[in-house]
């Protein structure tokens, strides 16, 4: 772990380096047609000749104007420190409970994700369950659950949302049946797969105990999936916020870390979308990191890690 | 032709660093190995000897010392692909049938198309698997499977021969015909083997020479040179000449181990 | 009501049926393994048309299949250019050029290890974030035709196939490469040889979940901004219009079209990956 720590900052420092870099090229064109505008003169003049041109070619003959690629109020790719400015506006900044905190945002979409993963993942469990203990049930439902991951089911999220909304289920709820739908199936393949995984010298080890059905549940199978579940919910977890994300798209939502991606690119307030971006980036990690500590932590107590 | 031994080394030292110190898997080993002999190297774990035979195979460098193969360096005999290789797992490419397995390292080293064909028939013969040249890796017995990775080493024309504990995976059964196999491989090609093995009947069975190494550090603690005649059957292994041997081999071992 | 009761009764004798079916000594047959399932899968199809006829459901909620069917073929045309437009024209190609990339960069990252133990990192935290939230970036850089809907495309498989690959490449024991080593054979040599056929089965796994995500990346993406094209743009404006059987008409077409894609993919999958354990079965 101590060697990888410097080849990772390493490349994230190359990124950045690259992402600065890209900042130039990317916002001349809008760079010279405000310095044309406030009276400057630019190699070509005239927004028309220059928009055929190479970015390149702009940025080497129009050298006073790199400075301002990097401050433009709507930048076709804004720099780092932009949007960490942003960040740091919209989120220690505001109060927490003003419409144009990130936090609040934040807020609105996770609260969304937890509820949907929590109901993905009770639901998914039990059904893996029962596919485990009934032939029936393993031979007609899991053809379809492995399928379905084959299905692009969020592309009808909007319509849940609309759908539940015209029966005047609002707010909330519909978002966390997205979030618990996207959850769920996962669960369901990974639980399956770690309820079964005991070997057959474990199993026929319980048999010569006389161990019955749910004795054998809780003793074995349920132990042996743990590492298998943590993976499950880790893609849960991750399926489920984008779910909660989407679920905001249809409706022209105004609440939510979805809604602020959407409203940033109906304005083109791109410094908005990226902030909006990088929040709900954020909030995806810290939610697989906190599922990925929760698995040492288990993990190691049970003696897999 | 010279006397030049096959492999020469010298005072040949090899230290792991450690974070629990330094580890010395070889120190001061001088051993000579000329053109024809047959030599097994035996020991507890820890004395050195699969070490050895990978320097020998330049898949370890040596940290102090030297060593010669065939008068050059291990590198340089690498590079000219002066040995074959054989594992203790057959490690054989499951997306290769035995044929297209024994035909890797031709392809690699540039033997032309008829010339693969033709050595690929001639090995498979010599370890009894023609009929299974078509067959995938997962078709067979472990046994078999341990047959064709040492076809494949001998499909090309190097000299020498190393083996790391090839059969030590095997039962004892199959072991024995294997040795049996071996024995009439290495009496038909006159190569050079270097083998290595936890098992005294099998060391003392097979070799002109037996190494005895002993561990912390690794060291030689006793060479020697078998007076059994080259023409062995299985049943030599109970004769009393066999039985002092294996006595001497014994006794190798326990002194290397100290007091313990 | 009759309706009602009537699904009811089916989905019991259905349930029964696939009990004792699944219970046989022939339920390990293969045809037997296609039976059970499709009978669950037609059993809903009948329960979900009577009881949205039986209660008299508002076809703004849920329209019963039956209907769905006759919508699904009455506007085969349009669907039928919506599929091109999402699907051939920014699906499969988002998915080709993201796939070969990611295939390019792990085989760099492979050959030097700094490179690997800096990207593999971030590659996984990357991977597991909203991707699809880079939607309207690439559509304002991109335009709203295919091109933006095929950026998000490779954005989405970019990551979680050049994880798998490198996982794959990585996936050389230390005998197999000390082998390579004795042959003398030159870095290429090892690559072709034995790396990269050793990779294929982890190369397919990224491969496959690859399909998935660039169908529902063209799709959402459409949500953002599309021409009145495609099928994320026709079920966010059917929606608008609460034409919900056309919604559902899509919805068959991104299944049909997200099953098949798969399917290719694991049947390309068994020829290349014949040897390994998972295909053996």
């Amino acid at each position: 772990m101590r060697c990888s720590v410097f080849p990772v900052i390493a490349v994230i420092c190359g990124l950045m380096a690259m992402w600065y870099i890209a900042v130039v090229p990317m916002n001349i064109k809008m760079a010279l047609t405000d310095a044309e505008r406030s009276g400057m003169v630019v190699t070509p003049s005239g927004a028309k000749e220059r928009r055929d041109r190479s970015a390149i070619l702009l940025v080497a003959q129009n050298p006073f104007a790199i400075k301002a690629t990097f401050s433009l109020e709507r930048p076709r790719l804004p720099a780092p420190h932009q949007v960490a400015i942003e960040l740091w506006n919209s989120t220690v900044n505001k109060k927490i409970t003003s419409k144009r905190s990130l936090i609040f945002h934040g807020w609105i979409t996770l609260s969304a994700t937890l509820l949907g993963f929590a109901i993905g993942t009770g639901l998914g469990t039990l059904l893996a369950v029962g596919i485990v203990y009934s032939r029936a049930m393993d031979m007609s439902v899991m053809p379809w659950a492995i399928a379905s991951q084959t299905i692009p089911i969020l592309a009808i999220a909007p319509m849940i949302i609309v759908v539940l909304n015209s029966i005047g289920v609002q707010g909330l709820l519909p978002k966390a049946i997205i979030s618990a739908y996207l959850s769920f199936f996962p669960v369901v393949v990974g639980m399956v797969k770690g309820l079964r995984s005991p070997d057959h010298m474990q199993l026929d080890l319980l048999k010569t105990y006389s161990a019955n059905s749910s004795q054998g549940f809780w003793k074995l199978r349920l132990p042996s999936s743990m590492p298998y579940l943590f993976a499950s919910l880790k893609i849960g977890i991750a399926a489920s916020l984008v779910g909660a994300i989407v679920g905001e798209l249809p409706t022209g939502a105004v609440r939510g870390l979805g809604a602020r991606l959407l409203s940033g690119s109906y304005y083109g307030q791109t410094i908005q979308i990226w902030s909006a971006l990088l929040g709900a980036a954020f909030l995806a990690a810290a939610l697989v990191a906190i599922i990925g500590l929760a698995q040492r932590i288990t993990l190691k107590r049970m003696g897999m890690a | 032709m010279t006397n030049e031994p096959v492999i020469s080394a010298q005072d040949l030292s090899l230290t792991f660093e450690t974070n629990d110190g330094p580890v010395h898997a070889l120190k001061n080993i001088n051993l000579d190995i000329s053109k024809g002999e047959f030599v097994s190297f035996i020991g507890p774990s820890g004395c050195g000897k699969t070490t050895f035979l990978r320097v020998m195979a330049d898949l370890e460098k040596p940290t102090g010392g030297q060593i010669t193969i065939n008068g050059v360096s291990p590198e340089a005999a690498r590079n000219a692909r002066a040995y074959g290789y054989v594992f203790q797992a057959a490690g054989l490419y499951p997306w290769r049938t035995i044929g297209g397995n024994i035909r890797l390292p031709l392809e690699i080293m540039g033997y032309s198309k008829s010339d693969q064909a033709k050595r690929v028939q001639d090995v498979l013969k010599l370890v009894e698997l023609s009929d299974f040249e078509k067959k995938f890796p997962w078709q067979l017995s472990g046994g078999m499977q341990q047959r064709a990775s040492i076809a494949r080493a001998l499909a090309f024309d190097a000299d020498i021969l190393l083996m790391d504990e090839p059969f030590g995976a095997l039962d004892e059964i199959v072991r024995d015909h294997l040795n049996e196999q071996l024995l009439d491989l290495w009496r038909r090609t006159n190569k050079t083997i270097g083998f290595v093995t936890h098992s005294i009947p099998e060391a003392v069975y097979l070799s002109t020479k037996i190494v005895v190494m002993s561990p912390r550090p690794g060291r030689i603690s006793d060479v020697i040179d078998s007076p059994l005649p080259a023409d062995r059957p299985l049943e030599i292994r109970d004769t009393p000449e066999f039985i002092e041997i294996a006595q001497r081999v014994r006794e190798g071992l326990r002194a290397g181990h100290g007091p313990e | 009501m009759t309706l009602v009761i009537l699904a009811l009764f089916i989905w019991l004798a259905a349930w029964f049926l696939n009990v004792y079916l699944a219970n046989t000594s022939a339920s390990d047959s293969r045809w037997m393994k296609l039976l059970v399932p499709a009978i669950f899968g037609f059993t809903i199809l009948i329960v979900w048309e009577l009881v949205v006829r039986g209660l008299k459901v508002p076809l703004v909620i849920l329209p019963p299949p039956s209907l769905i069917a006759e919508t699904f073929l009455a506007k085969l045309p349009i669907l039928w250019k919506d599929f091109v437009q999402t699907f051939v024209k920014g699906a499969l190609s988002g998915y080709f050029i993201g796939c070969t990339a990611a295939v390019a960069l792990a085989v760099l990252v492979e050959r030097f290890d700094f490179l690997r133990r800096g990207l593999l990192p971030v590659g996984n935290f990357v991977a597991a974030l909203p991707i699809i939230g880079t939607a309207p970036i690439l559509v304002m850089w991109f335009g709203f035709d295919w091109h933006s809907k095929a950026a998000v495309v490779v954005v989405m498989v970019f990551f979680p196939m050049l994880v798998n690959t490198v996982a794959g490449l990585g996936e050389t024991t230390a005998m197999q490469r000390d082998l390579m080593k004795t042959y003398g054979a030159d870095p290429w040599q090892a690559f072709i040889k034995l790396r990269l056929p050793a990779a294929m089965p982890f190369i397919f796994n990224g491969l496959k979940i690859s399909t998935t995500l660039a169908l529902i990346g063209a799709i959402v993406a459409e949500f953002f901004g599309s021409p009145t094209l495609g099928m994320g743009f026709r079920i966010s404006a059917s929606i608008g219009q609460l034409a919900l059987d056309m919604v559902w008409a899509e919805i068959v077409v991104a299944a049909l079209a997200g099953s098949a894609f798969y399917g290719a993919v694991s049947i390309i999958e068994k020829g290349v990956t014949f040897w390994h354990p998972s295909q053996r079965g």
